[in-house]
This record gives structure tokens, sequence and C-alpha cells, in this order.
């Protein structure tokens, strides 16, 4: 059958291609397959993990987006980060666990803040949403981190999911999140082998949501990694060493957020040293439409 | 910029009216009241293991209670230690204090009666129940030690136990050692060992000391107390699985002075709990409660831990057992309670009671804990409601109250079906409702 722009498919087809080339972000593959890990997450973690509200995912989602709104308005940017303020809630409210409502929205407002407040040579410092978590562990009374409260089966799904997403799509920042996963889980093998302990650990730690959700919305921010691909390289591999380290020889938990906000101000650094065109969260315009 | 804030807006106007709506749909928190008829403790489950847990900063002070019935020659208990313990970190505890916390902690039911629909009550009376109280050759040797990699840090005995502190290098010459040393070990224990061995954990061994045990005069083993230091906030389960026939029960009751305890490397669930079961339940709550948690655990494929409990120890409300006095907690380990202290005053001390059913397959890496702020309140707290014991004729209200009545027990009785596994059919024909009889397929064609 012809597609054309007459037939009702085309003129679906048009809609659609019309709306993603307004749409910039929709054209970034990488964010449907971050909607659709946020989704299976998201459901995991409210279907199995009962500390986590329905309400407390509103209110971190409302608070987030808006102090995003609020501050281009005030600074008179351009419409941006949209994408990043929805992955920095997600992150947040996946990870976050408090025993009241507000501890949700005030992270996720201090989060998207500190976006437009700590900024080094034009970019943001700190991963939105690790910084948010971090502040709500040190500060914040009631709040908390459950870093086992995934289910095997879940995390089996996300797996399927991330890898599909690394298949078909031709990696673009989403290098970091593999090279970090890759490095974590030798160096957790390792262990094992040293150790003589049963190699089920393996797959046990595998089976984690916990890692899946640090490495695909939180290590993998392209505004808060080095901008050369060697320097993000070398940044990941700094990360699980410190992440393990945390975790395998301070025997402290919730190792992976710790690492990544420890390693943050190194970043700058890196990019100092080693420096490469900054990242667009708009790709150029790759499709066009023939009416 | 104005299409975005106003899609910026609609977005935030979705998102709160979805917030407010889940913390509306939430239930409302019930008042605790009401008499506790029944309990579930510990000592219903077979091969079920007691471990009361201190953890405060580094500090860590472990109670281990088993109830082990075998031939006491045979009784060997291996515990991997972070350091070698010196003889005063070690005590012989008090069983009395394992029931005393269980009975604290433990799954309970929680009985209301209806008021008489034909009365107008006001609010204040309902509330109005009462807890009511629960009844609740050397130098060879040294040689062949040596050979073994194995070397003696201390040896004690304790009360009637005999307890040697082990280090190792080898895995193999430690299973060896322990079995030359008349230590009833299992087969296969040295590939269990030699993770603690390469990460130079010593091994707290303990052994029956018979002369020691005739004169306690005590029929059963003590529980054994030791207090340490250590970075680790873990529980060393899987030696304890290698001679486990089919699936073991922990009762761990975890004291600490901030919040809640989970498991940072396996799920920590909530029992279902504060729902309404048929009133029969009364009578057999213990055999409920085993058939909820096994439905439960299986459930989760052994591969979760249950919180049973979680209140601070200051109070409860009501209670199904007093709290620990000072003394008592002291005695458990709780060392930042002052001896003479009024309960409720100083720092505060919070339990967890964790219930976890296991299988040797189900746990591939040790227990390891984190406390969390956590400091909501939970109990396993399950609910009976009487129905008011008057005709339906009585008045205008009473029959709409009946209609209500029967449509409770048809969901309690689906509750008791979906928490326990059991057969709705042989719940509902314990609780005595009319059979269901299925419409028939007219009957509700045209209305």
């Amino acid at each position: 059958m012809e597609v054309t722009a007459r037939t009702p498919v085309g003129r679906m087809a048009g809609a659609w291609a019309a709306l993603a080339l307004r749409h910039p972000h929709l054209r970034d593959a990488r964010l449907f397959q971050i909607a659709f890990l946020g989704t299976l997450l998201t459901i995991g973690a409210l279907a199995r993990d009962f500390a986590l509200l329905p309400a407390q995912m509103a209110l971190a989602f409302a608070t987030g987006l808006a102090t995003q709104s609020l501050w281009i308005r005030a600074l008179g940017l351009e419409h941006r980060g949209v994408a990043s303020a929805v992955i920095t809630c997600f992150g947040l409210s996946l990870l976050l666990r408090a025993d009241s409502l507000w501890v949700h929205p005030l992270a996720a407002a201090l989060a998207i803040s500190s976006k437009f407040v700590l900024r080094v040579r034009g970019k943001h410092l700190y991963n939105p949403a690790n910084l948010g978590v971090i502040v709500a562990l040190l500060a914040f009374p009631g709040a908390w981190v459950s870093p086992g409260q995934w289910g095997q089966d879940v995390a089996l799904a996300a797996w399927f999911v991330a890898l599909g997403g690394l298949v078909t799509q031709r990696a673009r920042r989403a290098d970091i999140a593999w090279v970090f996963l890759a490095a974590y889980l030798v160096l957790v093998a390792l262990r094992i082998a040293v150790l003589g302990q049963p190699w089920t650990i393996l797959v046990h730690q595998l089976a984690n949501g916990g890692l899946l959700l640090f490495a695909f919305f939180m290590i993998s921010d392209p505004m808060t990694i080095p901008d050369r691909r060697g320097g993000r390289v070398g940044y990941a591999l700094v990360v699980a060493l410190v992440a393990f380290a945390w975790h395998f020889a301070l025997f402290r938990p919730n190792g992976l957020v710790w690492a990544l906000f420890l390693c943050t101000p190194l970043v700058p650094l890196i990019d100092r040293l080693w420096p490469a065109e900054r990242f667009e969260w708009r790709p150029p315009p790759r499709l066009r439409v023939v009416k | 910029m104005s299409s975005f804030a106003a899609r910026a807006g609609a977005w935030l106007v979705v998102a709160v009216a979805l917030a407010l709506f889940f913390s509306m749909c939430s239930p409302p928190a019930e008042a605790f009241c009401g008499f506790y008829v029944g309990k579930a403790d510990a000592g219903l489950f077979n091969d079920a293991s007691q471990v009361i847990m201190v953890r405060r900063d580094n500090r860590t002070v472990i109670s281990m209670a088993n109830d082990y019935r075998g031939n006491l020659t045979e009784f060997a208990l291996v515990v991997p230690v972070p350091t070698v313990l010196e003889r005063g970190q070690i005590r012989i505890g008090d069983r009395r204090l394992f029931e005393r916390i269980d009975a604290y902690s433990a799954p309970r039911l929680a009985e209301y009666f209806d008021p008489d629909p034909c009365r107008a009550y006001p609010r204040s009376m309902e509330l109005a129940g009462r807890a009511a109280p629960m009844q609740d050759g050397a130098a060879r040797k040294e040689r062949r030690d040596k050979a073994l990699g194995v070397t003696v840090e201390a040896s004690y005995t304790v009360g009637e136990y005999d307890i040697v502190i082990l280090s190792g290098t080898q895995s193999d010459g430690l299973e060896t050692w322990l079995r030359e040393n008349g230590y009833r070990i299992p087969r296969g224990a040295s590939a269990a060992l030699k993770p603690y061995i390469r990460q130079q954990m010593k091994f707290f061994v303990a052994k029956v000391n018979l002369a020691e045990q005739a004169r306690t005069g005590v029929a059963h083993l003590r529980p054994l107390q030791f207090a340490f230091e250590s970075e680790r906030f873990m529980l060393p389960v899987r030696l304890g699985m290698l001679n486990a026939r089919g699936p073991q029960d922990l009762v761990l009751y975890v004291l600490t002075a901030k919040g809640r305890v989970e498991t940072t490397n396996y799920r920590t669930v909530k029992l279902p709990a504060n729902v309404d079961l048929p009133t029969y339940v009364r009578d057999d709550f213990a055999r409920t409660y085993k058939a909820l948690f096994a439905a439960q655990a299986a459930r989760e494929d052994h591969r979760a831990i249950f919180t049973e409990y979680f209140w601070d120890m200051s109070w409860c409300d009501p209670c199904a057992a007093d709290p620990l006095t000072p003394a008592e907690l002291r005695e458990a380990g709780v060392y930042w309670v002052g001896e003479g202290q009024v309960r409720g005053g100083g720092q505060p001390v919070m339990l967890t009671r964790l219930h976890l059913r296991y299988t040797r397959d189900s746990l591939p890496e040790d227990l390891v804990f984190q406390e969390t702020q956590d400091r909501a309140n939970f109990q396993a707290r399950y609910v009976l409601r009487h129905p008011w014991g008057g005709s339906p004729d009585a008045c205008a209200a009473a029959k709409p109250y009946f209609t209500d009545v029967d449509a409770r027990r048809e969901r309690e009785a689906q509750t008791l079906a979906t928490l326990t596994g059991w057969k709705l059919a042989d719940i509902r024909a314990q609780m005595q409702l009319p059979p269901q009889s299925p419409p028939r397929w007219w009957e509700s064609l045209w209305k």
C-alpha cells in the first residue's frame, strides 16, 4: 500500500512527524527508552515497595516541573531541559523514601534549583536527582533510601528494556551507563571469585533495580558528565570503584549515590583538561516530512 | 513560552490532583483500641532460631537462642565474628528475655464489638476499649593446628558452653580441625567457611560442656550473647543453612536508636496487616497466622524478609505485653539505656521485628542491614469485628446494619482466603455463610 499524505495512515504519520519536528525531544530515541524504563520501574516500586506512595511521586513531579518553569521564567531562558527535569523527578522519587509527604517535593525543588544555581563553566555541577537524594539523606528527618526493595522479575524486565535500547539505537551519551555497569559488575564478580562465594550472588546483584536506575537516570545525565568520550569512560570507572569501595570496604549502604556525589567535583576538572564539544539536549533534525 | 507555561501549568494541575486523590484514597488512620485476644509467637514455628541484635554506631550485641532438641554432644555452633572476643564480651543470656520481647512484638489479634445500631453513640465511647494484658598432647596439638592453618585465639568455658575463638587460613584446614576436635559439622562446610576466612573474620565456636551443663540443671541450652564492635551491620546466616533440611525460620529482633531496620540486599516487606478477618479465627489464631505467613513467604519465593513489628519501645498502643524494662533492655545489650532510668526518658529504643523463612538456595548472601529514618509504627495486627447481637426488626436502622454485616462477613472470608491460601468454600462453611448459589442467567437479564 502506498503511503501518501492523503491516506489516513499517511496523515497520521504526518501529524506525528509534524509533532516530532515541533517537539525536538520526541526525536531522541533515548528519551523513549528512558520513559519506558521509568514507567517500568515506577510500576515496580509502587507495586513492590509499599513505602513509596503515589502521592509522593505526584508531588515530586508537580514541584519539580513547577520549579523548572519558575527558574526558566525568572532567568528569561529558552525552554529546554524539560526532559531532564522529568528524568530528575523519576530518579528522585524512585530512590528516595520518606515517612511524610513533604520530603519528596522539597527534595525535587532543591534538586531542580541546583541546576540553575550550582554552575561551573556554564554547566550545572551536580546531577540534580543525586544532589536531592544526598541532601535529603543528610538533612531531612524521616528520609531514607531503600536499596534492596526491587523484585527480581522487575529488574529482569528492566535489563531487557535497557539491553534492547543498546542494540536498537546508536549509543549517544549512554556509553557512560554501560561502562559504569560493566565496571561495577566486574568488580563484584572479582570479589566473588577472590572470596570464593557462590556465583548466584552475581545474579542477585544484577537483580537490583536500583543499580539500573542509577546507571540510566543518574550517572548518564549528559549535562553532568565529562564532554569528551575518554573522560566519560574514565569518570565511569572512578565512580564504579568508589561505589564498590563504599559498599564492600567501608560497609556502608547506598554506595552508588554517595560515589556519584563524591566524584562530581572531578567533572569540571576533566572538562578543563580534555575539552570537547558541549552536549545539547536538542539533536540536529534528522527527519524530514514531504507533504 | 506561553504555550509551554500553559502546558506546564496543566501538568501541575494534573499532578496536584493526583496527589490529592491518592492521599484521600489512603485508608484513614484508625485509632488503636480493642482487646487483644490472641497472638502468634515465635514458638509456633518449628526450626526457628531467634536472634536479638542491638546496634548503635559500631557497637553490636548479638544474642542467639535456638531450639536445639538433639543430643547435646552433637551440638556445635559456629558464628563468624569480626574480631577475637575477650571473655568479658561473652555472656550466657536468659531465655526469658526472648520470651518477653517475643510476647511484646508478636503478631496479634484485636477484637471489636459492634455497637447497637439502634442507639446513636458519641464517637468517643467507641474508642473506650482497654488493652487487656496477654496471657501470655599440647605441643603436638599445636603443630597439628599449625599444619591445618588454624590458630586457637582464645578459649573459655562460659556457663554450659566450651567456647573457642579460631582464626584460619584455609577452609579445608578449618573443617578438618573442627572435625578432629569433636565438633559435629556438616559435610561441605569448608566451601561455606571460605568467604569468611578470606575476609579475615574469626570464628566463635561453641559446644556443650556436659559436666557444666549437668551442674546448671537446666534442661535446654541457654542463649549465648556476645558484644563487639564492627563496621558491618550484618548477620551471617549462610553457615546455619548447611544442616538445614527444609525451610528454616529466623525471627530477628533488632534494637536501635533511630528508626526501622531493613535489609539492603533483600526485599523487606511489611506483612499484610490491619485487615478484618472472620471472627472464628479467634479460636485458632496461631494456625491462621502460620498459614498466612507460609502463604506470604511462598509468594515472595522465600526471598523476602517480613517486618512483623516496628515500634518505639517506650510505649505501645495497646500493648500485647508490657514493654521491656530498662533493666531488661540493658540485659539484651541496649547499652545507651541507664540502669535506673525511668521508662520513656532518655534515648529512644526502637524495636524492629523481622521474620524470614529461607531455604538453602534462597539466600545467596548473608543479610546486610541498614537503619532507616523511618519512624512510622507498624504491627502485624488482625481485626475481629463481632456483629451486634440484636434482631433485624429492633429498629429502622437495624435492617441496613445487618445487610452491611453480611457484606462485611463476605469480605472477611475473601480476605482470609487470599492471605492464607485456604479454600474460600471451607472458610465460608466455617463461618456458616449461606452457600453461594450463582443467580440463574435470566434473573439478572432484564433488571
